[in-house]
């Protein structure tokens, strides 16, 4: 598909989008890169200060450890629902999609504060748990990465199950006769056939998460109360409380390098996964 | 090396398979040889692949049982039968190796890692795919992939090897090779083989018996011989191959066949089969047919006019039609044709007494 020009009809098309691009987003980031590198003074001090300012460096490390975290959680969640919602019976696939589905007409602020709801000190699971005499003190749920790393998830699981429930579609029902054929039993064809063959799925599934979880704001600035500061929202302290402009857009272009190269690799890997398909 | 004492011995009786509604198996019962290769042949749709499926275990029948060396296995699941299937397309294991793939239902059984080995490597010498046993699947060709299908198949020395169309995905000049090469295996191995196929040219080349099917039904089985030579209805004989049919009037025995009319020709036909009706059908095949200027003693024919020839060099195919209006194809002999002829395509369409058979004059 790419080796194909493209039709000046449907440059045309594209053309509304690409200006509306550069001048929301192109011009904007052009200022973002100038106060990166002139703010205070001209020169790269700003990134230099990222490589040794030791708060900058744990945002950046817990941001990474967060994100890994995150990834982890809802590739995993995100491989059973696939799996149900691919392979289930078809009351089965019915809920499956709704648990996909409905997510994504919630608002992001309303999902955090539902969570905030949940798992605050007075929220119903510490409730509950007080009331049954199983704990005496609230257990710390949430203002930590733990409340940061639930909300994440919940959010970014419908994301990750594409890649994987479309891996799923794909794979050739014949082959996992022929294991049958041969005397291999479930355990042994999920493990040794279906999952290695879904592989490229996770994998698409897991880089697009990560991708995403870096630079989110909303989630980890409610969940996180504060505590759990992730990049995103180190950048807009630095902008609107510090104020340091200059090493805020240092910052937020170091985010946007670290995106675009996983980005890539992503492109890169689905690419020839596709073709293959 | 010989297992012609593992090969199975399977019994298929009164199996049937519905979907809902549709009957895709009827009533079917079936003896499969021990060591046998037998070809499931019909058209797309006729449950040759149905009756595959419960063979492999992959498909319960809805009635009937199935049985394997005198053991009821109509309940067993596939994983326990233990039958080596090649499927369409191959179903190759896309993220293992060769050695791999063909290690896998080994690995299942638990056998011991050195046994593997010696195995693996045995199978891979056996079907020529020397050099390749460290290669994806995705690397080889199609004939290649086909062998890794066949050597995983057989890798556990199965009772029985079904085989769903695996020649579909090659082109002609390698279906031959793999033809060859599968009947070598078969002769090897001695294993009973399972085939199934819509190409009746692949059947007849290959098995020991034919099973034809169509619309659910098992029609008939035999050899390639008795099928194409004796077919029992007219599906079966117009499924194997070109047929010419000429309606037989007055038919009555005489001797060790029958006599008839034939467009008022008085027509001999020996070993006709399918008994004495007044009113017949009278197949033969174009091979079987020639034409000449006048009939000879011993030959039965009919007068016709060619209506076009088509030169194939060293042979001549003509379309005739009788003087009674029925069309027939005959391929002939170039020298033959040109020397029997006339100036108007005026000829006599001539067959020998012992070729040609009987069919019901409907259906």
């Amino acid at each position: 598909m790419l080796g194909r020009s493209i039709h000046p009809g449907a440059a045309l098309l594209l053309a509304p989008l690409l200006v509306f691009l550069g001048l929301a987003y192109g011009i904007p980031f052009l200022g973002v890169v100038k106060w990166s590198v002139t703010l205070p003074e001209p020169g790269l001090g700003q990134y230099g200060a990222l490589l040794t300012d030791p708060l900058v460096q744990s945002v950046f490390v817990r941001t990474f450890r967060i994100c890994a975290l995150v990834t982890v959680a809802s590739v995993a969640a995100a491989y059973a629902i696939a799996y149900v919602w691919v392979r289930g019976t078809p009351g089965q696939r019915l809920a499956a999609e709704y648990c996909i589905l409905v997510p994504f007409w919630i608002s992001v602020l309303t999902r955090a504060f539902g969570w905030v709801a949940l798992l605050s000190n007075q929220g119903l699971i510490n409730t509950w748990l007080r009331a049954t005499g199983i704990l005496s003190e609230p257990l710390m749920l949430v203002r930590n990465e733990f409340g940061v790393v639930v909300g994440m998830t919940h959010f970014l699981i419908p994301f990750a199950v594409f890649p994987i429930a479309s891996a799923m579609r794909s794979l050739d029902e014949r082959v996992l006769l022929a294991a049958r054929g041969m005397g291999a039993g479930r355990t042994r064809i999920f493990w040794s056939i279906f999952v290695p063959m879904t592989m490229p799925g996770v994998i698409g599934s897991a880089l697009i998460v990560f991708v995403f979880a870096l630079g989110f704001f909303v989630t980890p600035a409610i969940l996180g109360g504060g505590r759990s500061v992730m990049v995103a929202e180190l950048v807009y302290l630095r902008i609107f409380q510090s104020p340091d402009w200059g090493l805020g857009a240092a910052i937020s272009i170091t985010l946007v390098v670290i995106v675009g190269l996983l980005s890539a690799a992503l492109f890169r890997y689905l690419k020839p996964a596709q073709m293959a398909g | 090396m010989q297992h012609a004492g593992r090969a199975a011995e399977i019994r298929a009786v009164g199996i049937g398979k519905s979907f809902g509604s549709f009957q895709a198996l009827k009533d079917l019962s079936l003896d499969i040889g021990r060591g046998e290769f037998l070809t499931l042949l019909g058209p797309s749709g006729s449950g040759k692949t149905t009756f595959l499926m419960i063979l492999a275990g992959f498909e319960a029948p809805s009635e009937g049982r199935l049985f394997s060396d005198g053991v009821d296995i109509t309940d067993q699941p596939a994983e326990r039968r233990s039958s080596g299937m090649v499927f369409q397309g191959y179903a190759l294991f896309p993220h293992m190796s060769v050695e791999a793939n063909i290690a896998f239902p080994l690995k299942v059984r638990r056998k011991p890692e050195q046994e593997i080995r010696r195995r693996v490597a045995e199978m891979v010498e056996r079907v020529g795919l020397k050099g390749h046993e460290h290669k994806l699947p995705s690397k080889l060709s199609g004939g290649q992939q086909q062998r890794v299908a066949l050597a995983r198949a057989l890798a556990f020395e199965p009772g029985v090897l079904l085989l769903d169309e695996p020649f579909s995905a090659l082109d002609k000049s390698l279906r031959g090779q793999m033809q060859a090469e599968m009947k070598r295996l078969h002769e090897e191995t001695g294993t009973t083989f399972v085939f199934v196929t819509h190409d009746q040219s692949e059947a007849l080349a290959l098995s020991s018996r034919v099973a034809i099917f169509n619309h659910g039904e098992l029609l008939q089985v035999g050899t390639p011989q008795e099928v194409y030579e004796r077919p029992g209805n007219r599906f079966v004989a117009e499924f194997l191959g070109e047929i010419n049919m000429l309606p037989l009037r007055d038919v009555r025995p005489a001797g060790d066949g029958v006599r008839g009319l034939c467009e008022d020709r008085e027509i001999a036909l020996r070993n006709a089969g399918g008994g004495a009706r007044t009113d017949a059908l009278l197949a033969i095949r174009p091979e079987h047919m020639s034409i000449a200027r006048e009939p000879g003693p011993q030959e039965n024919g009919i007068a016709a006019t060619a209506t076009s020839s088509t030169y194939l060099g060293s042979a001549t195919r003509l379309e005739l039609t009788t003087r009674g209006g029925a069309k027939v194809t005959v391929s002939v002999p170039t020298e033959t044709a040109r020397q029997a002829l006339g100036e108007d395509g005026g000829v006599w369409l001539t067959w020998p007494q012992d070729r040609g058979f009987l069919l019901p004059a409907s259906g």
